[in-house]
């Protein structure tokens, strides 16, 4: 379709064109069988004047008078005469009182306002009688066997011929035929003219009105993809197709916007975290080096320039688990025992714990899924650190494991001051601190749960919390079971 | 000058206060907000530098309490700069607004110009007689030629000389000399003032038995 233009509204109103032009097609048909017809009419009016010419001729109404000029020649004559009837006579005029228009049938066939007119001639081709509106240059046709039509400049014309030969033609000017026609061709043109302007301003305006819309959500995506998120695409309305499109387009516009809102927050707050540490590294060298100081004092600047940087690396890693799980990469299948690296986490965990004075317990039945095995570590290890992080001495973190519905589970519990409930539905957000600014004994950029989350969802699991103040905290990873 | 310092990051903390005490300033500490407000509604320091984003409550918080009963300067200190915190910051009642990373060097010229401010010293460079102190540069020439102070000695000529034509009591000279981990036997302020006026001349320092000292104008 590559001929076509590349316009919907263009394509839509060749479509118009093309039904009109079928239009048209009809038109021309019509007039054409209107002509025909009209022609047919006509030409049956002249056969019946014809008709009514031959019945008065050969009728006698006065037969006296009609003998007193009746002298047939010979024998032919007389029987010919006697066959068609009409009269053998001498040439010359007939008698006034034997005009045939004065005839009262012959005068209601050809009133004199119609037109029509007819003209007799005798088998010897002189003429018999005519009617005055006859045209004066009316010359005998060729003889011919049947009633035959012809056309002459501005008439129409239908002759006849008697056995023994007399012609009898009857015409009409066919000027009022052709106004007829003109008229009815005038008619079709201008009908069919109103109908094609009609159909072409209805055509462009109801295409007009279909597109108008696309209009709108072209210009609106181009000014979205132009950078101004916050703008939509003005819905009219839901119900046709554009309108649900839009709707459609609009939601998945918001839910992009929504997604650079969070990947903007995301990296404003990851700069934030960083600037802490850097602020300490610079201040510290620009002390170091504003002025001669003591080896202890350098020291301390090492010491505290390798803390910030160890804070950076630990951030720093963290954003890099966390684009890692977003971007999905996809790797080979693993299995993963979730009891076994719960046994070796506990044991990496148990000096701190036992340092905290917080008792760990176990309760370790197999369970098996579908995750890279470094994965499942890291939420597990984030999860048992969070737990001994906050948990008072004395307080107690159980952590089991079991196969429950189809689905590996793992439970880190413990007896700690828990979590107040405002704070639970964003636990899992990224950057969210429980404690408004960052706590400098547990440290931790907020980034931990956020990272169990998608570590936990990007294996089409799940994580979630339970937590009552003063009672404790219950985080549970559900991961589907193999 | 007397500072207190509220910042929850520790390592930042020290670097501060390392840095202010070698601007000549006695730092106190605070890392939080809790701490902050209470040292700094019961001693009054000659400028607070205080962060925004603290534990118990933040640097705004500690502002607006602080406002209530008094009108110490205070810089805000922050790693979020956008307009609207500092916007909020300073219509919260901050004299100053910096944010993190600072430069140390602009920090101390900052808190040098809040305390000047507080005073109602637009211009750094004061004249008393044949003396002329510069608290931008800390230098002190007496009839041009530059006088060399130490740093408690340069501390206490400028507090007298930042209030001028009032008589500074020995217990303020104390207060705003020393931080709280000092504890110097007290009458080491007259050793200062004995010191300044060796090397100044006699007649700048005048003495008030029982109420203090003061420098006229």
């Amino acid at each position: 379709m590559r001929w076509l233009p590349n316009s919907i509204r263009w394509r839509i109103q060749l479509w118009h064109g093309l039904l009109l032009a079928v239009l048209t097609g009809f038109g021309f048909t019509a007039y054409l069988f209107h002509f025909e017809n009209t022609l047919a009419r006509l030409d049956s009016d002249l056969r019946l004047r014809l008709y009514i010419l031959h019945d008065q001729l050969t009728r006698r109404p006065d037969m006296e008078s009609t003998r007193k000029w009746q002298q047939p020649a010979d024998e032919d004559a007389r029987l010919a005469s006697e066959l068609f009837g009409l009269p053998m006579i001498e040439a010359g005029q007939p008698p006034p009182e034997q005009r045939l228009l004065e005839r009262p049938e012959v005068h209601d066939a050809f009133p004199a306002k119609d037109g029509y007119y007819f003209c007799i001639w005798y088998r010897d081709g002189s003429p018999f009688d005519r009617s005055p509106n006859a045209p004066p240059e009316l010359t005998l046709p060729a003889r011919a066997a049947s009633t035959l039509f012809r056309n002459r400049p501005g008439v129409r014309e239908a002759y006849d011929f008697t056995p023994p030969g007399e012609c009898l033609l009857v015409g009409i000017n066919d000027a009022a035929f052709n106004a007829t026609m003109t008229r009815f061709a005038g008619e079709i043109i201008g009908y069919g003219g109103i109908v094609l302007l009609l159909g072409l301003l209805g055509g462009w305006w109801v295409a007009s009105r279909a597109i108008a819309p696309i209009r709108d959500i072209s210009e609106a995506a181009q000014r979205i993809a132009g950078g101004r998120l916050r703008e939509r695409i003005p819905v009219a309305e839901t119900e046709s197709e554009l309108g649900q499109l839009t709707t459609v387009l609009n939601d998945t516009f918001s839910r992009l916007a929504a997604a650079f809102d969070e990947q903007a927050r995301f990296t404003s707050d990851a700069a934030h975290e960083l600037r802490t540490p850097v602020a300490v590294i610079l201040a510290q060298t620009q002390l170091a080096l504003a002025k001669p100081r003591t080896i202890e004092a350098h020291l301390k600047t090492i010491e505290m320039t390798r803390r910030s940087a160890l804070r950076m690396q630990e951030l720093i890693e963290s954003l890099l688990t966390l684009a890692k799980a977003d971007a999905r990469t996809a790797e080979p299948p693993q299995e993963c025992q979730l009891d076994v690296i719960s046994r070796e986490n506990l044991d990496h965990i148990r000096p701190l714990a036992e340092e905290r004075g917080i008792v760990l317990h176990h309760d370790l039945a197999p369970a098996t899924c579908c995750a890279p095995s470094d994965h499942i570590t890291q939420i597990v290890t984030n999860l048992l650190a969070n737990a001994v992080k906050y948990c008072r001495p004395g307080d107690a973190v159980r952590l089991s494991t079991q196969r429950e519905n189809g689905h590996a589970c793992l439970t880190v519990a413990d007896t700690g001051p828990g979590i107040a409930a405002e704070h639970l539905p964003h636990l899992f957000e990224r950057f969210y601190r429980a404690d408004a600014s960052r706590n400098r004994f547990t440290g931790g950029a907020g980034l931990g749960l956020a990272i169990c989350k998608t570590l936990a969802e990007a294996h089409s699991g799940s994580i979630t919390v339970q937590s009552e103040l003063a009672k404790g905290t219950v985080f549970q990873l559900r991961l589907p079971a193999v | 000058m007397r500072l207190l310092i509220i910042e929850d990051e520790p390592d930042m903390l020290d670097t501060l206060a390392e840095a202010m005490r070698g601007e000549g300033h006695a730092v106190d500490e605070a890392a939080d907000g809790e701490d902050g407000l209470f040292k700094a509604t019961e001693i009054d320091y000659d400028a607070i530098i205080c962060d925004v984003m603290l534990p118990v409550f933040d640097g705004f918080e500690v502002l607006r309490r602080l406002r209530k009963k008094k009108r110490t300067p205070v810089l805000m200190l922050t790693a979020r700069t956008g307009v609207k915190d500092r916007i909020q910051g300073l219509d919260t009642g901050a004299d100053d607004y910096l944010a993190k990373p600072v430069d140390l060097n602009e920090l101390a010229a900052r808190v040098r110009a809040l305390i000047r401010r507080a005073h109602g010293n637009a211009a750094p460079v004061i004249r008393i007689g044949r003396v002329e102190v510069d608290t931008a540069a800390q230098s002190v020439t007496l009839a041009g030629e530059p006088v060399t102070l130490t740093s408690r000695e340069y501390a206490l000529l400028e507090l007298l000389i930042q209030r001028r034509g009032k008589i500074v009591t020995r217990t303020q000279l104390y207060e705003h000399l020393h931080d709280e981990h000092d504890s110097p036997v007290s009458n080491l302020v007259d050793v200062h003032v004995f010191n300044v006026r060796k090397k100044l001349g006699q007649e700048l320092i005048l003495t008030h038995r029982g109420r203090g000292y003061t420098i006229v104008s």
